[in-house]
């Protein structure tokens, strides 16, 4: 048995780290729940913020946090594009072509990632990636702090966004019944569209939060994907709550079980829960879709 | 089926089979090789992507399943290669019953099937990665000892021709389901579930034979790669790349087609090569490519170039009844 | 023929269907009619395995079939056809009926004989060449009969292959359903369009909020006050009678 001290460490480090999760995954669930798709290319678009991000850095040290002005709309327009110009009309509309269209992307945007910048992993180097936050007895690494509180920030923008705005309830519209809401008169591929653009732009996000504590290379938003999906489907395809929820969950799985098995065997839970309940619990452990 | 039925089918595999002895350079031959392994495990995912509609996105998961199992068996057991072989197929087949099983009884379809597919291959490469018989991290290696017995050669063009005997092989399966009730049952289990029930279709059993001989023809190709290269390990044998690269050939090449995974990956192969000397030693253009392709066919050519050529066949054959 | 036994199917606190008993002679053209929502196609679906029922038995030449999967009750030679069309899209009109036709004939040279001829039989056989995508309603609802006739069935279940035809659509197809059942193949089928129950069916079942609530010859069922109010609402058949009583 480990002492008090570490099991709560690993509990605060794992909501911590979830709480990030749950910002990729919520990305991830939105798109699923108003367009019905399930985004293969969420982590390649991750790798392309993160690398925004790290250029901004690298380039003119623009800082990580002050790069979300910049960052979060390019990747929102990044989004809206691709869903627009590419996945809209190559996929006419079908499922398993969405699914490979996706997956089209994300290949080009991985390996166009590795093109140009080879396979090395950079970091950035700030002055307070190290700095921690006493709490009791605890010492809490500052950025991870800073990234748990934006997401909950970010959530509960995204929630107003969603219920208070006129596009926010054009998406609900959409997302509820696609052919009353043309109907209605609303421009369904711009509405997708957008949807997209905010799924992305929660990368941008997560990007800004993630750089001062993690590293980049073309393959560290497959990482993270994965995961992304594991949450999704845990807390119900297209449930926000349930995207905050499975996050949180997901990362205090992690970390107690990279406490107790080592790193790849802690990955290996994730898949495990993720595919049971694929298989026994398809409409997830929270219930129904939003 | 008749012999009329395969007739183009022997024909092409005829054509592939001199190309060797027309002096073609090693590394030519090499990279002709590589394209035949991955068109072998492109026929097998088309077996149930294609004609069954169940898109895997997780077919690393017979490829490697059919490289450890032959790997194992000689590394570590000191068995001979061919029954290696054999136990590869078998094995890849469990493994698909397997999967199969437990997503087709759980009603997985679409992209749940390809998520759980996905997710089955990383679980299997993470433990073949940790486990100490499949050689962990450091992989298997395989003892060179060329000859006949060992399935190795010391004249590559004798193992250009053992993959392609294979590949032949598959292509005629592939060709069978298209004359066959079973393909025709398959196929209509991609069209409409509910509607071949309704024809006295046992959907459960239709897919589970497709997906076991989807797996089987995968792993035969698992095999065959450990058996070319003599060293496999976690992360090429149940490596995302090769679930891409099963699933890419047939999109691209005609979905559902015979011909469709081994036109597909020779034309994707024979663009990542040519983009490679274009644009010069940079990793990752070919794989750009291949994605490009991969959105293209779909945008453009739902039926890949099989489709693109009938299409072609027909409009001038109608040009011709038009004079 | 068929017979179904006190047949009850609730949807989360739903009744769709409460104990509906009923048999299809065999040999006869039995009609299920019903108002909107009275539970008709659930009482196929579970008739012919793709609903299992919540009690109640479904029996078939006298065995008890109520837990058989779908495929098992086609082989022993119960055939449906869907309400909303289910083509194969992608596949060709013969190959969508050889799809049928394989459950008799395990040889290709066979199957495509038998579509063939049962495509033709159903006016099918300029489009037999065609996609399925390509057929017009008309043909797409004669595609749904052709294919469960390709089977080779005993026993019949039409759900509702009229709805959509134009007149003269149901003018032609109405003496081929007559043409199947002197065959030998007994029809069971679901329809909204009285003039053709009325002129096609033996025996009729109305089905009203789940419940069978009169059996009878067509011209009997009719003049069933029960159905008139199933139909009109409650109160219908005596203003009907009133309406009509200072006439007579």
């Amino acid at each position: 048995m480990f002492p008090t001290e570490i099991l709560l460490e690993a509990l605060l480090n794992g909501l911590m780290t979830g709480a990030i999760y749950a910002l990729i995954a919520l990305g991830l669930t939105l798109v699923y729940g108003v367009l019905h798709i399930i985004n293969f290319a969420h982590g390649a678009l991750l790798t392309c913020a993160m690398f925004l991000v790290w250029g901004g850095f690298a380039l003119v040290g623009l800082d990580p946090y002050v790069a979300l002005l910049p960052v979060v709309p390019l990747m929102f327009a990044l989004g809206y594009g691709v869903q627009r110009w590419v996945i809209g009309p190559a996929s006419h509309g079908e499922d398993n072509n969405i699914l490979l269209v996706t997956l089209g992307l994300s290949i080009i945007l991985e390996n166009a990632l590795l093109a140009v910048f080879r396979s090395d992993t950079r970091t950035l180097q700030t002055d307070y990636a190290f700095d921690v936050v006493p709490v009791g007895p605890l010492l809490l690494s500052t950025p991870r702090l800073i990234g748990a509180a934006a997401t909950l920030v970010v959530t509960g923008l995204l929630w107003l966004l969603l219920n208070r705005t006129d596009t926010g309830r054009a998406i609900r519209a959409v997302a509820h019944e696609k052919l009353g809401a043309q109907l209605v008169g609303i421009d369904v591929r711009h509405i997708y569209a957008v949807t997209f653009g905010i799924g992305t732009a929660c990368l941008g996000v997560v990007a800004c939060l993630l750089m001062p504590i993690f590293y980049v290379n073309p393959r560290s938003g497959g990482v993270f994907v994965l995961v992304a999906f594991t949450i999704v489907v845990l807390g119900g395809m297209g449930s926000v709550p349930g995207a905050l929820l499975g996050g949180l969950l997901i990362g205090v799985v992690e970390s107690y079980s990279a406490l107790y098995f080592g790193d790849s065997l802690g990955q290996l839970g994730i898949f495990v829960i993720f595919i049971l309940v694929l298989l026994f619990r398809p409409s997830g452990l929270f219930g129904a879709r939003a | 089926m008749t012999l009329r039925d395969v007739l183009p089918h022997l024909g092409f595999l005829f054509a592939l089979a001199v190309v060797p002895y027309l002096g073609v350079s090693g590394p030519t031959l090499n990279f002709l090789i590589a394209v035949l392994i991955v068109a072998l495990a492109a026929q097998g995912w088309n077996v149930l992507g294609g004609f069954g509609g169940q898109y895997s996105f997780g077919h690393a998961a017979f490829f490697g399943s059919g490289a450890y199992a032959t790997a194992i068996l000689q590394v570590q057991l000191g068995w001979g290669a061919w029954v290696g072989l054999g136990a590869s197929l078998v094995v890849g087949a469990i493994v698909g019953l397997a999967i199969g099983f437990l997503s087709f009884r759980a009603g997985l379809r679409g992209s749940y099937f390809a998520l759980v597919t996905l997710a089955f291959a990383e679980v299997l490469r993470i433990v073949a990665n940790a486990a100490g018989f499949t050689g962990g991290a450091a992989g298997l290696l395989i003892r060179l000892q060329p000859g006949f017995e060992n399935l190795q050669f010391a004249d590559r063009r004798h193992f250009y021709l053992l993959v392609l005997g294979f590949v032949g092989v598959a292509l005629i399966l592939s060709r069978w389901l298209e004359r066959s009730r079973f393909g025709a049952h398959l196929v209509a289990v991609r069209e409409n579930e509910e509607a071949a029930k309704a024809l006295g279709v046992d959907t459960l059993r239709v897919k589970l034979g497709a997906i076991a001989l989807s797996a089987a023809i995968t792993a035969c190709s698992g095999c065959l790669y450990a058996q070319y290269y003599l060293y496999i390990d976690a992360n090429v044998a149940y490596g995302t790349w090769i679930s891409v690269e099963a699933l890419l050939a047939p999109i691209v090449g005609g979905i559902g087609t015979a011909f469709g995974p081994l036109v597909g990956a020779l034309a994707l192969h024979g663009v990542g090569e040519a983009t490679k000397l274009l644009a010069g030693g940079r990793p990752g253009l070919d794989l750009v490519v291949f994605g490009g392709c991969l959105i293209l066919a779909i945008a453009f050519a739902p039926r890949g170039i099989a489709g693109l050529a009938a299409r072609v066949l027909q409009s001038r054959s109608a040009a011709r009844e038009g004079r | 023929m068929l017979v179904v036994e006190g047949l009850t199917k609730r949807f989360a606190g739903l009744l769709a269907v409460n104990n509906a008993s009923l048999s299809v002679a065999e040999g006869s053209i039995t009609g299920l009619i019903g108002p909107n929502g009275a539970g008709k196609t659930t009482l196929f679906a579970m008739a012919s395995g793709f609903l299992a029922p919540s009690a109640g038995r479904v029996l078939f030449t006298g065995e008890d079939i109520t837990t058989e999967a779908p495929h098992r009750r086609a082989r022993r030679g119960i055939a449906r056809t869907f309400q909303i069309v289910k083509p194969f899209a992608g596949l060709s009109v013969r190959e969508n009926i050889a799809v049928g036709a394989y459950l008799r004939h395990p040889q290709r040279a066979e199957t495509l004989a038998s579509a063939t001829l049962i495509g033709e039989r159903l006016g099918l056989g300029p489009q037999l060449d065609k996609p399925a995508a390509s057929l017009t309603v008309a043909g797409r609802k004669r595609l749904e009969v052709a294919r469960a006739l390709a089977t080779e069935p005993k026993l019949l279940l039409l759900d509702e292959v009229l709805a959509g035809l134009n007149p003269a659509e149901i003018r032609d197809i109405l003496p081929l359903i007559r043409a199947i059942r002197d065959e030998g193949v007994t029809i069971f089928l679901i329809e909204h369009i009285m003039q053709a129950v009325m002129t096609l069916c033996e025996t009729v079942h109305v089905l009203a909020r789940g419940e069978i609530i009169a059996v009878g010859p067509p011209d009997m069922v009719c003049a069933d006050p029960k159905v008139i109010e199933a139909y009109l609402g409650p109160g219908a058949a005596a203003r009907l009678n009133a309406a009509e009583a200072p006439r007579a």
